[in-house]
């Protein structure tokens, strides 16, 4: 080694402080700033301090704090009961959410990607068809002088119509019913990050095929089915609208409580109990999921199985045993099956598992296409079946002022939200992943708490907040609180794009001279143009459904239309609402058709 | 063929129109390392999965161990397979994985747990099976994978482009693992690649494949030296093919007419092959001989006389491109270890070059 030539070296230049070294500095602070700070904000003012304003009145009344609200809340057999069958309700739903979803996911996750779609297409179609008017269909389905009575005496089986309608088991049909398509997805995620020849390896190795799917598949597929039980738990316990709908005084569930707090008794302080109580709950729940899986899964990322401890080592070894079990006896059922030459083992149970998906299916579409012959009905009412056909159910909304308003009210606020939540989510998605900031998870925490926290609480707090400053019953007020819950999905979706962007692309632009803004304008948005496109509908789709916030903010004659329809149907029953749904039920297939053909546009490029 | 391990009879695999695998008869002895080679979309990878029973033939007959297997699932088939990506279970540790087949035999736990240890002991990790796979690297992952498939003592272990997604340091070396045990349990092994020299170096046979059928089946030496068609001589190692006309044949030896110019002689392997016929002359870059002097001597093969177009120093190998006369012509690639006399040759120089007979083969064009 040459000495003298090290030494040679001149020192490195100081690291001055000359004026462009301290912008530099400043710089590299402010762009991520610029960046995240229009997405804080609007969560620290629309969520933060509501919700913050809300849980201080449960504490604190004019005179000072007092427990009296909490005192009260456990006091009373009546909400201790309540909140054990919230918990009851939310519980089953779950299990039958996750049972009946898990074998949809698994089989749109092992077909190719034209026939995958094509199941999707169902899927999705009811995740993003209404709760409204899947929970209406349910009322028209099973009521009195509903479609299943009708039938069932239409062919004699029964002589009166069954009460099948206000009691637990309908509540539990309905809620499994809104809530499996979220099951599905969430473990769909999961599903199709399972490799594929890790099944075929196991075969390979001498595992009968029930073995695999139980000592292999299963084990791997478990944090999906973990994340998707939690995203069903925590919406379930949240929801109003199928219990109010299906359910009967016994059925009565928290958020229910908030809602007759808050609109009939003005009890701020007991709302602000329940809510405590209600997070209290969600978060407890969130804390033991990230203790046993790992929050990460939430987003996509793998589990991060931790080794297990002394302790974990004979509950490994129980559910281990299970497993084994589990796969010898579905090995000696499948056995059981008549084996055809020319075919793999292993056809024969798909065949099984078409069945029941189709079935399963069937279950989730049918009641909101009931709709359709129902909303060209002739006659007076709704009855099963349906005679004649007629427009006049139509004719009503295009000449009820109430509807029509309600309609341009929705659109407006739509569209304003998709804006807004591109403008703020955007950015902070882009800061998200290609910043290299500390304290990003953190970020993504609180970027995801608008999901997180029971959209009730986050309606009671923003309409405490509006009523103050005079915003309740405007549109502007809406977009605002309309944003807070939508734009997660939108930094959601746009860090999921910008994952799969390869990012040499913008280093190639900038090597040939393009400066940053140029090569976001030329290169990096037209390539991203599909993406940003449907995380916007994804933004437009959640406002234009949105009940909870509106229930409280839009009052009177300008309403949006979820609001319009709860009104009407919380009143009467009438046909209108089945011509009603139809259209929304049209629309929102227009949106997943546009939305399936955007992204196949982008996979093209 | 009592010594016959694997008898493959007219299979064949078609994905709608397209021909997957045409009918084929392959036969693997006990305790040999054959390969399946060939391009991307050649059919080798269909074949394995036929074998391993992870696809159907449309038709056609596999015997394992004299065993028509042909419709049997994966799991009765007594076949071990590494996959591209190891296919580790990611949720076992690596013990459990290597144990994981042994249950599936319903081996006693004792017993399992020496054998997993004498597996790990057999590819030099024994230290790793407490550890999950996703801590260990390509290499070490690569190694546990094959423990997987050592442990139970298939009779057939099918290999798919097992070192496909390790660097070429580490493929080097795990070649050397792969058939130190290959010699040291005498499996079979059906062993896929697209990388011919990693074929050469570790079969017994090769099995060359195009298009969904076999090329040629042979020794290395037999593909290398003796090409029964254009494309092996072009797939295995680098080749010259020059256009040339028998004018005559005796035994093994054909005279021939180098494009029209040159006469010379060749080593002949295919019977078909005799006067009048147009073939292949194939000369590798290594086997020509560069003179100074357009001229040339004849040492028996032929002689040519090119102008060189390009010289490159590939480090122990110096390549020079020529252009033989006749403007029409491919240009030639000649080879020779890098020495100072390699440096005096200038771009557009007319050289000579030569040619055994015995480097020389004729095939049918």
């Amino acid at each position: 080694m040459n000495h003298s030539a090290l030494t040679a070296q001149p020192p490195h230049p100081a690291p001055a402080t000359t004026p462009s070294a301290r912008r530099q500095r400043w710089r590299a602070w402010l762009r991520p700033g610029a960046k995240g700070a229009p997405l804080v904000v609007l969560l620290l003012v629309m969520l933060v301090y509501p919700v913050g304003q809300l849980l201080l009145l449960s504490v604190h009344n004019g005179n000072g704090f007092t427990l009296i609200e909490y005192k009260r809340l456990f006091a009373s057999p009546v909400y201790v009961d309540v909140l054990l069958i919230t918990l009851k309700v939310s519980l089953w739903t779950t299990f039958f959410s996750v049972l009946t979803g898990y074998p949809i996911a698994y089989l749109i996750s092992s077909l190719t990607r034209e026939r995958k779609n094509r199941l999707l297409f169902w899927v999705l179609l009811s995740f993003w068809t209404s709760f409204l008017v899947r929970t209406f269909a349910w009322v028209v389905l099973l009521g009195r002088n509903g479609v299943i009575n009708k039938i069932l005496l239409g062919l004699g089986i029964i002589d009166q119509p069954l009460s099948l309608l206000y009691n637990f088991s309908s509540v539990i049909v309905g809620m499994v019913h809104a809530l499996m398509p979220l099951a599905v997805l969430t473990m769909l995620s999961v599903m199709e990050n399972i490799d594929r020849r890790l099944p075929s390896a196991a075969a390979t190795l001498g595992a009968r095929p029930g073995t695999v799917f139980w000592k292999v598949y299963f084990p791997l597929s478990l944090p999906g089915v973990a994340a998707g039980a939690l995203m069903v738990f925590v919406t379930a316990i949240g929801f109003f609208i199928t219990p109010t709908l299906l359910g009967g005084r016994h059925q009565t569930m928290i958020t229910q409580l908030i809602i007759d707090q808050v609109m009939q008794a003005l009890n701020w302080g007991f709302a602000g109990a329940i809510s405590v109580l209600l997070l209290a709950v969600v978060l407890v729940v969130f804390l033991v999921y990230d203790r046993l899986v790992g929050l990460s899964t939430m987003t996509g990322g793998s589990s991060t199985a931790r080794k297990p401890g002394r302790s974990g080592q004979l509950s490994r070894q129980l559910g281990d045993a299970v497993l084994t079990c589990l796969g010898a006896v579905t090995d000696a059922l499948i056995s059981l099956l008549p084996r055809r030459r020319k075919r793999a083992a292993g056809n024969g149970e798909s065949l099984v598992l078409r069945a029941v998906v189709i079935l399963l299916l069937v279950f989730l579409s049918a009641p909101a296409f009931l709709m359709i012959p129902l909303s060209f009905d002739a006659g007076s009412g709704l009855a099963w079946p349906p005679h004649g056909f007629s427009l006049q159910w139509y004719q009503q909304i295009v000449d009820s002022p109430l509807w029509m308003q309600a309609l341009t009210r929705s659109m407006l606020v739509g569209i304003g939200t998709g804006i807004l939540s591109m403008l703020i989510g955007t950015p902070a998605a882009f800061l998200l992943v290609r910043g290299g900031m500390r304290g990003k998870a953190a970020m993504l925490a609180f970027v995801l708490a608008p999901i997180v926290v029971p959209r009730m609480i986050i309606a009671v707090g923003v309409f405490y907040f509006f009523a103050k400053i005079g915003l309740v019953g405007s549109s502007l007020g809406l977009v605002l609180a309309h944003t807070t819950v939508a734009v997660p999905y939108v930094v959601i979706t746009m860090m999921a794009v910008l994952r799969n962007y390869d990012t040499r692309l913008d280093q190639a632009a900038h090597s040939m001279g393009a400066r940053p803004w140029a090569t976001l304008r030329r290169v990096t948005f037209p390539i991203l143009g599909a993406g940003l496109m449907s995380s916007f509908l994804f933004a437009f789709a959640t406002s234009f459904d949105e009940l909870t916030i509106a229930l409280f903010t839009s009052g009177g004659v300008s309403t949006t239309l979820p609001k319009q329809f709860w009104d009407e149907i919380t009143m009467q029953i009438s046909p209108v609402i089945a011509a009603v749904s139809t259209c929304l039920f049209v629309f929102i297939a227009a949106l997943i058709w546009v939305a399936d053909r955007l992204r196949r546009r982008s996979l093209a490029s | 063929m009592s010594a016959s391990n694997l008898q493959i009879t007219g299979l064949s695999k078609r994905y709608g129109d397209f021909v997957a695998l045409a009918p084929t008869d392959l036969d693997v002895a006990k305790g040999e390392f054959l390969t399946l080679l060939g391009p991307s979309g050649s059919g080798k990878t269909t074949l394995l999965s036929l074998i391993a029973g992870l696809a159907q033939p449309d038709a056609g007959q596999i015997h394992i161990n004299g065993v028509d297997v042909t419709w049997g699932a994966p799991y009765e088939r007594d076949i071990g397979m590494v996959f591209q990506n190891y296919a580790l279970f990611p949720h076992m540790t690596v013990a459990q994985n290597i144990a994981f087949p042994l249950q599936m035999r319903k081996t006693d736990a004792k017993a399992a747990r020496d054998k997993v240890m004498q597996a790990l002991e057999m590819v030099h990790l024994p230290h790793v099976a407490d550890r999950y796979p996703r801590e260990l690297s390509g290499g070490q992952q690569q190694r546990i994978a094959l423990a997987r498939c050592m442990v139970y003592r298939p009779s057939i272990i099918l290999m798919d482009e097992p070192l496909g997604a390790l660097d070429k340091k580490l493929r080097d070396h795990m070649q050397l693992e792969i058939k130190r045990i290959h010699r040291d349990l005498g499996t079979t092994i059906v062993y896929v690649t697209h990388d011919q020299e990693e074929a050469m170096t570790m079969s017994d046979r090769i099995c060359l494949m195009n298009a969904g059928a076999i090329a040629q089946l042979g020794t290395p030496a037999d593909l290398y030296f003796r090409p029964k068609s254009v494309f092996v001589a072009d797939f295995l190692g680098e080749s010259n093919l020059l256009d040339a006309v028998v004018t005559g044949r005796t035994g093994d030896q054909v005279q021939i007419s180098l494009q029209g110019i040159e006469q010379g002689r060749a080593m002949v392997y295919d019977p078909v092959i005799a006067d009048g016929k147009p073939v292949k002359l194939m000369l590798r870059p290594q086997n020509l001989k560069v003179h100074e002097d357009a001229g040339g001597r004849s040492d028996g093969g032929g002689t040519l006389s090119a102008k060189l177009t390009d010289i490159m120093v590939t480090g122990s190998m110096t390549r020079l491109y020529l252009q033989p006369h006749k403007s029409d012509a491919a240009p030639l690639v000649a080879a020779f270890p890098t020495n100072r006399l390699g440096s005096q040759y200038e771009v557009g120089q007319t050289l000579g070059l030569s040619w055994l007979a015995a480097d020389a083969v004729a095939i049918a064009d």
